[in-house]
């Protein structure tokens, strides 16, 4: 993966970049020794890794924007990084940049039940933030299957969804207000406790911005009453077209279920080694259907899903009987990635959507290409929303298998775009997509794109070299014309 | 020089905004016009009116996405959907009422002025609706973004920004949305005589019930009369209403427990489908005020603020009020005066945290005060920036937000 060149100058002024900034936020703040940087070199993409220059860990929204604007001044890079899980390489250090973590920003702030709305800090995890009002009986709807590390500021930057996105949301539906330090210094407050703004709506482009718009240092969140009782279906299928049929069927019916999940036959054995999950190991692909609200309308409901996949041709249908089962069908799906670690010893996600109806076209596609390439795939799928995770299972110590497996995963990515969908669902593009960013969006697209970052980090400081294959400098935008509609990114020179 | 243009095909519409670009003619961008008169009045003489864009492209139901031609009339994509029981959930408003026009709403003036109705509090805003859109900036470039899945975060977000923007930024010629299924049943439970505290607190703590109410208002007493549904405008005291969507029999569930909850508040009443329908369009519409000439306000709190704002506005100007998204949302009338109220209840929102807009106003107010609250100078700055970005000699809808922008 090739980043931005390094800027030797400041690299050879490490130390004494080292000391001004543990003038802002104390010594104890700044790390620059060997091992403690070693533990930041990489994210949950880690086959991309980068020890980086320092690590810097302020306290709060001041030193966040002291160090914002000591870097601006002495033109130094900046990677943002909540708690590090992220799938995509968004927080890949640089050799020549600082690591801003935000994980001593962890304070929940104030939670307004009149308002029904929570004000926590950054590097606050998805799950604590439904712990704290649980006794209230509120939570906070998206929840990335890493909820119970991921950070609230990393979720932002990342626009993250979760296994209930489907009737709720992800992030960007769920916000109501951020603090963003600017890489100038500046601290703006967006939003509040309201809804919607007035002028441009700076919320909904900061969040999923991939940490290069600004650094999030306070998160306002909706929270909602939690739903009386959860269901959930462990539904079987002898083909995945079945379970494609029925997935259609369910949103046919008028059926927004709180969560709507297949995963293949490889994914089933894996997981159900991993976890026993007490899932079926005589079908070909699994549903799992859950159903929330008043007891009436989940019976209900849950009766009209069986009956469809049953009409659709299913061979398996259980319904959980207890909170326990309930929670042990999402474990064998929670699990899934767990579980492709513990049959191969490295594992590649991909995240791509597709329109729900081209499901059987893309799954049988990517079982050719498995083939092909020599690489078992099992796929765990948000059937609700389109949002196919292929996992390529590969052994990184086989020398060229690393490189096949990528080679592999963008040709099930451009077919995903191929067939009408997009190229990340809700893992980002960081480094890992960015060079295949050309096959969704034409030069002009990505021009109207990073004139947008122009306007909030002009000098391109704040997480360079993520998203974009080729960072114009902003005055060149200015006057760049566009002479064709498909300009074919792998052949135009990248920084 | 015509005084307006109506492309028909995007090169079509390219060339006009280059040619707008390179000599900075000013357009004002139309779908249908029916908000001409909502808002600061464009500083242009030329329009832009982009009825050729005019269409539903591709629908698939169990898709739950519809792309369509950005002029395509909102009744068109509503009629649509209904015909496959869905619906665009987050209720766009149709302004014909209030602001005296026969023109129908196009898809693109919706989005341009992200004004969602009741269902916001449960299923967001316009904002939250545009999956993707393909556009030509005031550059004269072509770009899109996003894309006709639900779920995508592959670059910018830039629908959030074209969402709200007023057609300040770029020319949307089609969009793709997000459609939901239409809920099988509806019904809405009313409080009688409520004041306007008490039934802001009554309201929220029907939002903090499991009972996932889609709809929250209270209206008072003296506007009662304004509604449409004869049931409605002869009861002669305030009303206080929730409504529940859903499969038949939840929703009956839910009814009988907020009736029993709030039974011992005071009278209740249940209203069935058509007259709940009625009811909720009404509010949307803000058919309350639509048969005055005051000056009319849209103000967005948190909703705790929203009875306590109004009545910090009260000591200062006679306004009428009444509430939706559980006090959130204020419709504000007042005389026109010199200045609509515009400083005082801008300055109150700005206090509450929050913002106001100014909805109906004869033209030479809406061009004289801040018809949209006045920005932070840190944001006016990231605006005029943003602004350039897309539309750098400032030729689409010019001073329609703000001045010059």
């Amino acid at each position: 993966m090739e980043m931005p060149p390094p800027d030797q100058s400041i690299i050879s002024q490490r130390l004494k970049i080292a000391s001004d900034l543990a003038g802002i936020v104390g010594e104890s703040n700044v790390m620059s020794d060997e091992v403690s940087l070693k533990t930041y070199e990489t994210d949950g993409l880690t086959a991309y890794r980068q020890i980086p220059m320092l690590v810097v860990l302020p306290e709060n929204t001041k030193e966040v924007s002291d160090v914002l604007s000591f870097c601006s001044k002495y033109g130094i890079k900046v990677v943002p990084r909540g708690s590090g899980t992220g799938l995509s390489g968004g927080a890949l250090p640089l050799e020549d940049g600082i690591t801003i973590g935000l994980g001593r920003l962890n304070q929940i702030l104030e939670i307004d039940f009149e308002n029904r709305c929570a004000t926590v800090q950054p590097g606050v995890s998805n799950l604590a933030i439904s712990q704290s009002m649980e006794s209230e009986g509120f939570y906070y709807a998206p929840d990335p299957s890493s909820q119970i590390v991921c950070s609230i500021g990393g979720n932002v930057a990342e626009n993250s969804g979760g296994v209930h996105s489907l009737k709720y949301g992800l992030t960007t539906n769920n916000l109501l207000g951020i603090e963003m330090v600017l890489m100038n210094g500046e601290v703006i407050s967006i939003g509040g406790k309201h809804f919607d703004s007035e002028g441009y709506d700076l919320l909904g482009i900061a969040t999923g911005s991939e940490g290069m718009l600004g650094i999030v240092t306070e998160v306002t969140v909706r929270i909602l009453p939690k739903p009386p009782i959860a269901k959930a279906l462990l539904i079987g299928f002898p083909d995945n077209d079945t379970a494609g049929r029925t997935v259609a069927g369910i949103i046919a019916a008028g059926i927004i279920p709180a969560g709507l999940e297949l995963m293949d036959k490889t994914a089933i054995h894996a997981s159900e080694k991993f976890c026993k999950a007490g899932y079926p190991l005589d079908v070909e692909s699994i549903l799992i259907c859950e159903l929330d609200g008043p007891e009436v309308e989940v019976q209900e409901l849950a009766l009209q899903v069986g009956n469809i996949a049953t009409a659709c041709g299913a061979t398996y249908s259980r319904i959980s009987e207890s909170e326990e089962e309930r929670q042990r069908f999402w474990l064998g799906r929670k699990s899934a990635f767990s579980a492709a670690g513990q049959v191969a010893p490295d594992y590649y996600v991909m995240d791509g959507t597709i329109p729900r109806g081209q499901l059987s076209k893309v799954l049988n596609r990517i079982a050719e290409l498995s083939e092909e390439y020599n690489l078992t795939v099992t796929n765990v799928f948000h059937a609700g929303d389109g949002n196919l995770h292929p996992l390529i299972l590969y052994d990184a110590n086989v020398p060229g298998e690393l490189e096949k497996t990528e080679e592999m995963g963008a040709k099930i990515l451009k077919l995903c775009v191929e067939v009408g969908g997009v190229l990340t669902g809700e893992h980002g593009v960081g480094v890992e997509k960015r060079d295949l960013i050309g096959e969704m969006f034409n030069e002009a697209d990505l021009k109207q794109q990073q004139r947008v970052k122009c306007v909030f980090d002009s000098q391109h400081l704040l997480n360079p070299g993520k998203v974009f294959p080729t960072l114009h400098r902003c005055a060149e935008l200015g006057r760049m014309h566009v002479h064709s509609d498909n300009v074919p990114f792998p052949d135009v020179p990248r920084f | 020089m015509p005084e307006s243009f109506a492309p028909q095909s995007i090169e079509e519409l390219i060339t006009i905004i280059n040619w707008a670009k390179s000599g900075v003619h000013p357009l004002e961008v139309l779908g249908g016009g029916s908000k001409r008169t909502l808002g600061r009045p464009v500083q242009s003489e030329m329009t832009l009116s982009l009825s050729a864009f005019d269409g539903i492209s591709e629908y698939q139901p169990e898709e739950l996405v519809l792309t369509a031609g950005a002029a395509t009339p909102l009744t068109d994509i509503e009629s649509e959907l209904l015909n496959n029981k869905q619906m665009l959930a987050f209720e766009p408003m149709k302004f014909g009422k209030l602001l005296s026009t026969n023109v129908s709403e196009t898809i693109g003036g919706v989005l341009a002025s992200n004004m969602s109705g009741p269902r916001r509090i449960k299923v967001g805003a316009a904002r939250d609706h545009l999956l993707g859109f393909h556009a030509v900036s005031g550059r004269g470039e072509a770009f899109k973004s996003g894309g006709k899945v639900v779920k995508n975060v592959t670059g910018y977000d830039l629908s959030k920004l074209m969402v709200g923007s007023w057609g300040t930024l770029a020319v949307l010629h089609e969009v793709s949305l997000r459609v939901l299924p239409a809920p099988e049943s509806i019904r809405t439970v009313l409080v009688f005589g409520l004041r306007e505290q008490q039934a802001i607190n009554v309201l929220g703590k029907a939002m903090a019930s499991p009972h996932d109410v889609s709809g929250a208002a209270h209206v008072p007493e003296n506007l009662i009369g304004s509604f449409s549904t004869s049931y409605i405008s002869k009861i002669g005291g305030s009303v206080t209403a929730l409504r529940l969507e859903g499969i038949k029999s939840s929703v009956e569930f839910r009814c009988r427990e907020l009736l029993s909850t709030l039974s011992v508040l005071g009278e209740v009443e249940e209203l069935h489908s058509h007259n709940s329908l009625q009811f909720w369009a009404d509010i949307r519409d803000v058919i309350p005020y639509s048969q005055c000439n005051r000056a009319i306000w849209r103000v967005s709190v948190p909703p705790s603020s929203g009875a306590r704002m109004v009545a910090d506005l009260r000591e200062h100007l006679a306004v009428d009020a009444y509430y939706d998204w559980a006090g959130g949302l204020v419709w504000l009338a007042l005389e026109v005066g010199e200045e609509a109220g515009a400083n005082v209840i801008h300055r109150s929102v700005i206090e509450h945290g929050g913002h106001s807009t100014l909805i109906r106003a004869p033209i030479n107010i809406r061009s004289a005060v801040s018809v949209f609250k006045p920005q932070t100078p840190a944001m006016l700055k990231l605006t005029e920036r943003l602004k350039e970005s897309f539309d750098k000699v400032g030729i689409l809808n010019p001073g329609r937000m703000y001045p010059g922008i």
